[in-house]
């Protein structure tokens, strides 16, 4: 029994939990980790594990791909200040699928410099409402400085097929970045 | 403590209205938060460490007494015949991520689960598995 992740960002309001619920073969679930301000990790390292501590929610779902592979996708906890906890999130994950929201671009620039940074492979998606893109992808390109390496695509999240093919997308992405490491090593 | 079905999904994230004062908070559950240790008597250190997505489940063994287990514990095993993430554990079951980590991590120590976590040695899935992934993915 194989499982493998990917995470899904982007800020809060985004489509994050619809985009996991259009394709999980599950209702999106809920995990709660307790953190305190000063712990690093998704689990709680206080040395006070009796007091009242802010909890973080993340959505995930769940997709089989064959008998013994099972896919989750994780709704990354979209507030600043519990980027430190992404680490742990992230941890031996395919990749993550940053989606926008056209309206709150600016929003957009904490989860690509954060996944950059990781050196974590990721695809931008365009989430478009009721299917209406009022931005062309080169501009959005631009307007949140992606490098051309990272591939954006438009999504609408709700639609199944749509966030299959960002998933699809990630993948081939992670795929070839990794192929590109192995022939320059 | 009884197992919660995959259907009682609460709706949290970006299906609730966001709080008034913008802070992505769910609703207090009161008894677990004043208490999510107590099951762990304060270890807040599992014996190593799970990935989220690390995969659990009950072993065969020849029904030894479960009744020195606790509840939880009991709980995880009933839950665990089939394969569970990490991640579903915590959720169904209604436990903090960290609290069911270090439970699972008991339960492995003693035997009386398997776990299978992901190994990436080379940082995150290889090319044999990413493939596999890319196949599953576009049979979907």
């Amino acid at each position: 029994m194989t499982s493998v992740k990917i995470v899904v960002a982007g800020s809060f309001g985004v489509g994050k939990t619809t985009f996991v619920g259009s394709v999980s073969e599950i209702m999106p679930l809920t995990t709660e980790a307790a953190i305190t301000p000063a712990s690093r990790r998704l689990d709680d390292r206080s040395r006070t594990p009796d007091k009242a501590t802010t909890t973080v929610a993340m959505d995930f779902g769940r997709v089989t791909l064959e008998a013994g592979l099972i896919l989750y996708l994780f709704g990354a906890p979209g507030q600043h200040r519990f980027w430190f906890m992404w680490d742990d999130l992230i941890h031996g994950a395919i990749g993550a699928v940053v989606l926008v929201d056209t309206r709150r671009l600016l929003d957009s620039f904490p989860a690509v410099d954060y996944f950059e940074s990781r050196r974590l492979p990721f695809i931008v998606a365009v989430n478009g409402f009721h299917g209406d893109f009022p931005h062309e992808i080169p501009d959005v390109r631009e307007a949140l400085t992606i490098s051309p390496q990272v591939p954006m695509i438009k999504c609408d999240a709700r639609q199944r097929a749509s966030t299959n093919q960002a998933l699809t997308t990630l993948v081939e992405h992670a795929l070839a970045m990794k192929l590109k490491r192995q022939v320059a090593s | 403590m009884s197992v919660p079905s995959h259907d009682k999904w609460v709706p949290r994230g970006e299906d609730r209205d966001p709080p008034p004062d913008g802070d992505e908070l769910p609703e207090d559950d009161g008894d677990f938060l004043v208490r999510p240790y107590t099951v762990t008597q304060g270890r807040t250190e599992p014996r190593y460490q799970l990935e989220i997505e690390a995969m659990v489940a009950s072993a065969h063994y020849d029904a030894p007494d479960l009744s020195q287990l606790s509840p939880e514990c009991q709980a995880i095993l009933r839950f665990c015949r089939n394969w569970q993430s990490v991640a579903e554990i915590s959720a169904v079951l209604r436990m903090p991520l960290g609290v069911a980590r270090i439970l699972i991590a008991d339960l492995a120590v003693e035997g009386l689960v398997r776990v299978q976590q992901p190994n990436h040695a080379q940082g995150g899935p290889d090319v044999k598995l990413l493939e596999r992934v890319l196949s599953g993915l576009r049979r979907l």
